[in-house]
């Protein structure tokens, strides 16, 4: 119940957006359009419900926590720090590079904490996910230094700790 | 000059050359899994500090929030498509290229 | 200082449209095609900017996500050759993901 809740109140949300800000108290509002986009977010929300995709994968209403909000920063810093280290590479005439296949452990006990861990090593430059399995992630490094910095486990434990108890 | 004007432009600029970086790493990394790279930095940091510089020049309006839905849909789903080509040309049998001097060890 | 932007995002599409021509795999290409996509979104953003007319960025999100679509369509494609193949694990096929 407290994921169809989200789900529909975050596409009503985004309806609202996109409609231009047809609110009641807004310039455009049309209380017959309004209406529509009730219904067409319930409709589709009914949809999700019938395919079975509103749980905790499909609304991750536990990531939506004070932790998620520090790993954010976190993880731009990290993003922005590995970009300017790899541009750098790129751009050097003598292409320092030494790409390299590394397997780290991925501590996260669901699905959707590995997805999240999966997709920040991919969203660091120099370091791509190949291959996730349960316990385990095939890591693929541009450089040495970078499959040592995911190898580390640093961004491991933050995703777990991301986790929480749910 | 207004220093908001100013540092959005700043940001455009370091987005372009985070753009035209990573393209020319597409070009110039001699491996498949190594050009992944030069993509995500086309993905992350060109298409952020871009989005961001348009954000800085909208300022608070509707404009702003679509913006920042857009870096979020690529944030989302870039590392996304990025892993499953990686998946897929390993699972297919592509080996990566190892090793290679690295001018720095 | 938009038009430099431009000039920079025309580089990378032409430059991701070189990869895609050359290759060698066919996952090059995919790859390039998703960088090439990532700069469109890019483009009609800044685009719209150039115009003064921000209404553009609809535009850059729906292809912001059709572009991902687009991507995993594709590779779908190259994985099992038909599109209305449901993808579920087969203990046969090495396909842990």
């Amino acid at each position: 119940m407290r994921h169809i809740i989200t789900l529909y109140l975050l596409l009503l949300g985004a309806w609202t957006l996109w409609s231009g800000l047809s609110w009641p108290w807004g310039e455009h509002f049309e209380p017959l359009v309004a209406v529509m986009g009730v219904l067409s977010t319930a409709l589709v929300v009914f949809l999700a419900w019938r395919m079975d995709l509103v749980d905790a994968e499909g609304a991750p209403v536990q990531l939506t926590t004070f932790r998620t909000v520090a790993y954010i920063p976190w993880l731009a810093w990290e993003i922005v720090k590995a970009n300017i280290d790899v541009a750098r590479r790129i751009l050097d005439p003598r292409l320092p590079i030494s790409p390299n296949m590394i397997e780290v452990s991925a501590s996260q006990s669901s699905e959707i904490g590995r997805v999240v861990y999966a997709n920040s090593i991919t969203l660091t430059p120099g370091t791509v996910s190949v291959i996730v399995e349960e316990t385990t992630i095939t890591v693929h490094a541009l450089t040495r230094e970078a499959g040592e910095a995911v190898e580390t486990g640093d961004m491991d434990r933050r995703v777990t700790r991301l986790e929480g108890s749910d | 000059m207004h220093w908001v004007d100013f540092l959005s432009w700043a940001l455009l600029i370091g987005g372009s050359f985070f753009c035209v970086t990573g393209a020319i790493g597409l070009l110039r990394l001699p491996d498949f899994y190594a050009r992944l790279h030069g993509a995500g930095i086309i993905d992350t940091l060109g298409a952020g500090l871009i989005l961001i510089g348009l954000m800085l020049q909208a300022g608070l309006s509707l404009v702003t929030v679509k913006l920042l839905f857009i870096l979020f849909f690529i944030l989302i789903t870039s590392p996304t498509a990025t892993h499953a080509i990686a998946h897929t040309a390993r699972v297919q049998g592509l080996e990566p290229v190892l090793g290679g001097e690295d001018g720095e060890q | 200082m938009f038009a430099a932007a431009m000039i920079a995002i025309l580089t990378t599409m032409a430059l991701a449209l070189f990869r895609a021509a050359l290759g060698p795999t066919v996952f090059d290409r995919v790859m390039a095609m998703n960088s090439f996509g990532t700069s469109t979104v890019l483009f009609i953003a800044v685009l719209g900017f150039l115009n003064g007319r921000p209404d553009f960025l609809d535009l850059a999100l729906v292809y912001a996500l059709i572009n991902f679509i687009a991507t995993i369509a594709v590779l779908k494609y190259f994985k099992y050759g038909d599109l209305a193949e449901t993808g579920r694990r087969d203990p046969s096929e090495d396909t842990a993901s």
